[in-house]
């Protein structure tokens, strides 16, 4: 059970896979507008994530070592259709903003990362825990950098008006910086700074 | 990628025939899954790109979008019609066929065809499309049988992307009733404005046209001064947004113009009010 | 007719920049940019790959996948987009399989400096990335051979650029918290920014 706790809540801080491990960054950066797109990106990741860890964890011992990448790559991929398919049939406003961005959770790192490093190895059950808690860890920062990115940027939090933008009757001049792509980048470095100030055996040496 | 923690994983024997069974296995189960997904999910998702269309129809004339019954609403108000954008004659239904049918209506997908779509020369192309559909579906809004609004889709290129969307006309045939544009990926905040609502209302009541017929409807730079006769062909720009404003102006002025509905609105024109 | 392509190629080497507009290929970015020397083979390698499969991809989607395409074998109702995803990355991982031979035969010194981020080359997003805006924009055959040319060349010069800095780095004095990854976060968006002032031009 202790290993269960483990796998579930380690990936929410000490070795998240946006800020510790470094993976899953791209759509990290692009999604995190607004709340909303970050939200629906997250829930689609850990789907995929958990989903794939169980299905490889379960044919873990059949698969052959030659064909082991190109197998993952096509559950990996296969998950990724239908999700973006049902997004496409049930949530049809959000996925013409996420666009690109749902094919591209098939190379989205974490999930593969995750396979490898864990779901050959280890039985179905935890797989799948270890895929939720880093679909978790993985949402958490994206929708703590699309808090301040959304409030900042255009004044609402979740589509609702906050700090109300100038440009709707309001005192607040958003700052447009924040809903371009370089402040994701800056959000993020800040994100990892404060992490590895709060745990230090998290730094690197340069 | 981090390294493995702790070695390679252990992995199945090596073998021809166990290679050859999980490969099958795999993508049998997978293609199951995903064919599954995709057929099932269809009718699904066409329905929702045929809501959208007709919510974005409704946002530019002005009508109430949500808690409505869209589809009753567009049934009961909306005369779909398929013109011939060269010379704005309609084209009935014995000319429909499958490609060109109003209810399968694909403004992209008849631009890039080479029977259906064709090539824009630059000089004529003030709104980047290179290329464009031979035919389009337009929309009459209908009350009492009469022709309320004419609602027209309208393309072209913004900074980053194509905006798409529909410009809405008075029955006058000159006064702008409204404008939205469904889809876009202009930078959020600045050539994004372009969905702000307090955006779309100056369109209002702006006329296109004026007395004689000339296009005149263009989108400024900076503010409109609202006192100069001029003012009511006048839109404001988005600050910070010159090229989206640029893209916004370009493609009104080649849809209203003799390349695009112009010769279709010369025609409804006729239609409406007799001999100008 | 020449100038349309031209545009093209800087739109997608500075203004449309794969990684620091899109933000794909972020995660190999940040990893390889410690020295300028694996950059710049990794760049090469990246620039090969895309030159390749995006033409590759754009024939499969024409010809086999988009709406109708199949008129030639006679289905012309068929839509096979949905199966896209699975064929680009194949045609991506077919493609690393073969650099890495290639490589490991006639360039020993480059297979041994890229190391394991070669075969990562496969799921590097900015690949994928670049093949689905090919079928987003729906380019020609030529288009896409100038695009993933160019957007190649963007990311190349990304990840260059980046190690630069970075190996410039050493001599400066960064707080704890922030050495390694956190910096290299803030380089890349203060690059970003500068990559936007490319917005403007027209060509």
């Amino acid at each position: 059970m202790g290993r269960y706790k483990e796998a579930f809540t380690a990936p929410l801080f000490e070795r998240n896979p946006v800020a510790v491990q470094i993976l899953g960054i791209c759509s990290a950066l692009a999604v995190t507008t607004r709340i909303e797109t970050a939200l629906v990106m997250s829930l689609a990741v850990t789907a995929v994530v958990s989903l794939s860890n169980l299905s490889i964890s379960l044919i873990r011992k059949q698969v052959p070592g030659s064909i082991r990448i190109i197998v993952e790559m096509t559950i990996i991929a296969s998950l990724v259709i239908v999700v973006d398919q049902l997004l496409k049939a049930f949530a049809y406003e959000v996925s013409k903003q996420l666009s690109i961005f749902v094919g591209l959770i098939i190379t989205n790192c974490i999930v593969l990362g995750r396979a490898e490093v864990f779901a050959l190895k280890n039985p179905p059950g935890i797989s799948f825990i270890d895929g939720i808690g880093n679909g978790l860890g993985y949402g958490m920062l994206l929708l703590s950098v699309a808090f301040f990115r959304e409030l900042l940027g255009s004044g609402k939090l979740a589509g609702i008006p906050v700090l109300t933008p100038q440009s709707d009757g309001g005192w607040y001049l958003p700052n447009g910086l924040f809903l371009l792509a370089p402040s994701g980048f800056i959000l993020v470095g800040l994100f990892i700074w404060a992490l590895r100030t709060w745990k230090p055996e998290l730094r690197e040496e340069e | 990628m981090p390294i493995s923690e702790g070695g390679w994983p252990e992995v199945a024997a090596e073998s021809i025939k166990r290679t050859i069974i999980v490969a099958l296995g795999v993508c049998f189960v997978c293609s199951v899954l995903v064919s599954t997904a995709a057929v099932s999910l269809h009718p699904i998702q066409e329905e929702n790109k045929r809501l959208d269309r007709i919510r974005n129809i409704f946002i530019a004339e002005g009508l109430p979008v949500r808690d409505v019954d869209l589809k009753a609403v567009y049934e009961a108000t909306i005369q779909p019609r398929m013109i011939d954008l060269s010379t704005g004659a309609s084209i009935q239904g014995a000319d429909l066929n499958r490609k060109l049918s109003i209810q399968g209506f694909d403004m992209r997908a008849m631009a890039a065809d080479p029977e259906y779509g064709k090539q824009l020369p630059a000089e004529k192309d003030i709104a980047g499309i290179k290329r464009m559909p031979k035919y389009m579906v337009v929309y009459l809004a209908m009350q009492s049988g009469r022709m309320e609004q004419i609602i027209l889709p309208v393309y072209g290129k913004g900074l980053w992307s194509t905006l798409y969307g529909f410009i809405a006309l008075d029955k006058d045939l000159r006064t702008i009733h409204g404008i939205t544009f469904y889809e876009h990926a202009e930078t959020p905040g600045l050539g994004g404005e372009i969905d702000n609502p307090r955006w779309k209302d100056i369109w209002k009541g702006k006329q296109a046209f004026d007395e004689k017929g000339t296009l005149r409807i263009e989108e400024i730079k900076g503010v409109v001064d609202t006192s100069r006769p001029e003012a009511r062909y006048q839109i404001d720009g988005l600050s910070g947004a010159t090229r989206t404003t640029q893209g916004v102006d370009a493609l009104v002025r080649f849809w209203l113009g003799s390349d695009g509905y112009g010769p279709f609105l010369k025609r409804l024109q006729e239609e409406l009010h007799g001999q100008v | 007719m020449a100038e349309h392509y031209l545009s093209l190629f800087v739109k997608a080497v500075f203004v449309e920049n794969l990684a620091l507009a899109f933000f794909l290929g972020i995660c190999t970015l940040i990893a390889v940019s410690r020295k300028v020397e694996s950059a710049v083979g990794l760049g090469i390698a990246v620039i090969a790959v895309m030159t390749f499969t995006i033409p590759v991809n754009n024939i499969i989607y024409t010809h086999i996948l988009k709406k109708g395409a199949l008129g030639w074998a006679g289905i012309p109702d068929a839509d096979l987009t949905f199966i896209g995803l699975i064929t680009y990355i194949a045609v991506i991982a077919a493609m690393v399989q073969v650099l890495e031979m290639f490589l490991d035969k006639y360039v020993p010194a480059l297979y041994a400096v890229l190391g394991i981020y070669l075969p990562l080359i496969t799921v590097n997003c900015a690949i994928l990335g670049g093949s689905l805006f090919m079928v987003e924009r729906d380019y020609t055959f030529l288009e896409s051979v100038v695009y993933g040319f160019g957007a190649g060349t963007g990311w190349a010069l990304a990840i260059i650029a980046l190690s630069g800095i970075r190996e410039r780095m050493k001599y400066s004095d960064v707080p704890k918290g922030l050495r390694g990854a956190g910096i290299t976060f803030i380089l890349g968006g203060l690059m970003a920014i500068a990559f936007m002032l490319f917005s403007g031009i027209q060509l």
